[in-house]
């Protein structure tokens, strides 16, 4: 699939927006160190043995009409981070700051009207619908507990569901299982936007399905955007998919952000050893391009138990004692639409061999999948 | 003019597709039963069982209660007596008629207080979860740990005969397997993405259980409590039958045939006809609600 060329149409937003609060320079979204620690609890008294580090320090922003790609291995904390961005799981420390409000903080924007103004669009497009609910309820549903009445959500509903390329009286009155994994999806992004959202989070939301349809909805998003006036943040696996529709993308690994920036940097030119190995795992539809080892080996460690230093030093082929020792911190000050990346080779005089060689911008350490076995 | 013919081009919506009409889920289920004329005719036959018992002054021939020693045991339609007669000579199908409103009202009315206070037990442990799960259900688990005749018996034991005490101790009996099937439901729902996404839209607890749990945790509860009232009628006819339940010369299809069993190899038939009532009202309630599960399983 070539992407680039039809790139350049998702980025072009405007900024303008009655419900700015802000400014156009203040971002949608400021993440400063979520973090969530799920508890592992055993023996008679149920007492905490262990933490699963699940999202661990994550900050960022989100700039006003942008997209923004997540991308990571499974169980890196991806989901869990977009439930943290919803506030569906309290995190346990870090603070969000939307538009300029803080987030359930004392004189800031409270949780429920957060909710209003940042939605989410599930993976599971069947289990995220009830059952035993016609679609058009569930569309409407979102209105009626803020507060509408039944006939304007229904009306609002159907305006959104031919919006979303369904027909209101063909579909409206379907039962979930009555369609296919395509239209479920545009059930739950008509859902998603009833409320008229400024952001939506996309958890995974093409993962499931086939690739003609993830095409179609992934299209349908980008026009979406352009009618509401949207922010994305697009949570994915697909390398390939996060390219096409992000303006920056932000990889994680074990629950933290490993490197941050526009996706044509990231893409064209991988500082961290990982996003290098992530890019280099795509697959490739040119023959020549065959690799016979894989560019990561084995699982990613135990969130339980983190190692030490760097997080990926376990698998990284240029780990050295400073990685063991000390945290890469990712840089906080180069901007919204800066590059940053979590690595001591990118640090001058951090200790590592190859700090010096790479404190120049845009020198990349050869990636293992590059060199000729 | 263009503006015209593009509108002629392009057939409206309405044109295009019949608008269907957006049928609640309960309102979906009332069609489907609509056609499903088995359950029909059994909820009619049900129906009928229940009138005539609540009708049965009217419609009984005799005084239940009337006994004549002439007329002991008499087969089906000896003079007046169309069902026969009883040890006592009193008439069958007047003590069935009767009988049917304590075996109905014992049949059902336990059954709906257990699935109300066990339904909502279980509901509110499966959707709080955690410790709240942990006590309700553990004292539920006591109370399993007993075959439900004998926790009957033994509660009615406990509290001594009679109709009202008879059915406390059913009330009691069903309100563990009822609160189980509520819980089960609750919590299987409850971790689906769709109530996640409910909690996105900013709705309380209140309208997540009310719209989204409701609509999936009564079914199951509402099918398992219709066929629990054929083996309602059942205990309670056990404990009639063992003389904790209704007392002589109530009429009540437990007692009577508690009573006809001496006379089984004189009048076999008679003997039958109180079994028979409880056996085709039990066969009607349980295909009913056959017929409601398949109504309210709308993915089928």
């Amino acid at each position: 699939m070539d992407m680039t060329e039809t790139k350049s149409a998702l980025s072009s937003v405007s900024a303008d927006d009655a419900r700015d609060r802000g400014g156009k320079a203040q971002p949608m979204l400021i993440a400063r160190g979520l973090q969530k620690h799920f508890p592992i609890t055993g023996g008679i008294l149920n007492r905490t043995v262990a933490r699963i580090r699940a999202v661990d320090g994550v900050s960022f922003t989100v700039m006003k009409g942008e997209t923004l790609g997540v991308v990571g291995e499974s169980g890196c904390g991806k989901s869990t981070l977009a439930r943290l961005l919803m506030h569906l799981i309290p995190p346990d420390s870090g603070e969000l700051i939307f538009d300029g409000e803080a987030v359930a903080a004392k004189d800031g924007l409270e949780v429920r009207d957060m909710r209003r103004l940042m939605q989410m669009v599930f993976q599971d497009s069947y289990s995220s619908l009830n059952p035993r609910m016609p679609v058009e309820d569930s569309i409407a549903y979102g209105q009626i507990v803020h507060g509408a009445s039944n006939e304007a959500a229904k009306q609002a509903a159907r305006a959104l569901m031919e919006k979303v390329g369904l027909d209101p009286n063909l579909f409206g009155p379907r039962y979930p299982h009555e369609l296919s994994g395509g239209q479920k999806q545009r059930i739950n992004i008509a859902r998603a936007l009833v409320l008229e959202p400024r952001v939506v989070i996309l958890d995974e939301a093409v993962s499931a399905l086939d690739k003609s349809v993830e095409a179609q909805v992934l299209n349908l998003l980008r026009y979406l955007k352009d009618v509401f006036n949207l922010t994305y943040v697009f949570i994915s696996h697909d390398l390939n998919v996060v390219q096409y529709v992000s303006d920056r993308v932000l990889v994680m690994y074990l629950g933290e952000v490993v490197e941050i920036g526009p996706v044509d940097k990231i893409y064209a030119n991988p500082k961290h050893p990982y996003t290098a190995a992530l890019l280099a795992s795509r697959l490739s539809m040119n023959p020549d391009d065959r690799v016979n080892e894989p560019p990561l080996i084995g699982d990613p460690p135990n969130p339980i138990n983190p190692p030490s230093g760097c997080r990926f030093r376990t698998r990284c082929e240029f780990a050295e004692k400073i990685c063991e020792i000390e945290t890469p911190a990712l840089p906080q000050d180069v901007g919204p639409m800066g590059h940053a990346c979590a690595c001591h080779m990118f640090v001058a005089k951090s200790g590592h061999s190859k700090s010096i060689m790479h404190t120049a911008e845009d020198v990349t350490p050869s990636s293992p999948a590059e060199s000729p076995s | 003019m263009s503006d015209a013919t593009v509108n002629n081009l392009q057939p409206k919506a309405s044109e295009v597709a019949p608008a269907l009409k957006v049928r609640s889920y309960w309102q979906t289920v009332g069609y489907r039963l609509r056609y499903d004329y088995m359950t029909l005719f059994f909820g009619f036959v049900v129906i009928l069982i229940i009138l005539s018992a609540i009708f049965a002054p009217l419609l009984a021939p005799m005084d239940p209660y009337q006994s004549s020693m002439l007329n002991r045991l008499k087969p089906i339609g000896y003079k007046d007596f169309i069902l026969g007669t009883d040890e006592l000579g009193r008439d069958i199908l007047s003590r069935i008629l009767y009988g049917g409103r304590i075996s109905l009202t014992m049949g059902i009315l336990p059954v709906f207080i257990a699935t109300v206070i066990g339904g909502l037990l279980g509901i509110i442990a499966g959707f709080v979860g955690g410790r709240t799960n942990m006590t309700i259900m553990r004292i539920m688990d006591v109370f399993y740990a007993f075959p439900s005749i004998l926790l009957a018996v033994a509660i009615s034991g406990a509290l001594g005969g009679g109709i009202f005490n008879g059915m406390m101790s059913l009330t009691l009996v069903f309100i563990p397997p009822l609160c189980r099937v509520a819980e089960t439901a609750t919590s299987q729902v409850r971790n689906l993405d769709f109530v996640e996404a409910a909690r996105a839209t900013g709705a309380s607890t209140f309208s997540i259980i009310r719209v989204h749990i409701l609509g999936n945790v009564l079914g199951p509860i509402l099918i398992y409590s219709s066929s629990l009232v054929s083996v309602s009628i059942l205990i309670a006819s056990g404990l009639s039958f063992l003389g904790l339940g209704v007392t002589p010369p109530e009429p009540d299809w437990g007692l009577m045939l508690n009573t006809l069993r001496q006379a089984i190899y004189i009048q076999p038939v008679i003997c039958a006809l109180p079994g028979v009532a409880i056996l085709v009202t039990s066969i009607c309630f349980n295909l009913v609600s056959d017929g409601l599960r398949s109504a309210m399983d709308v993915r089928m």
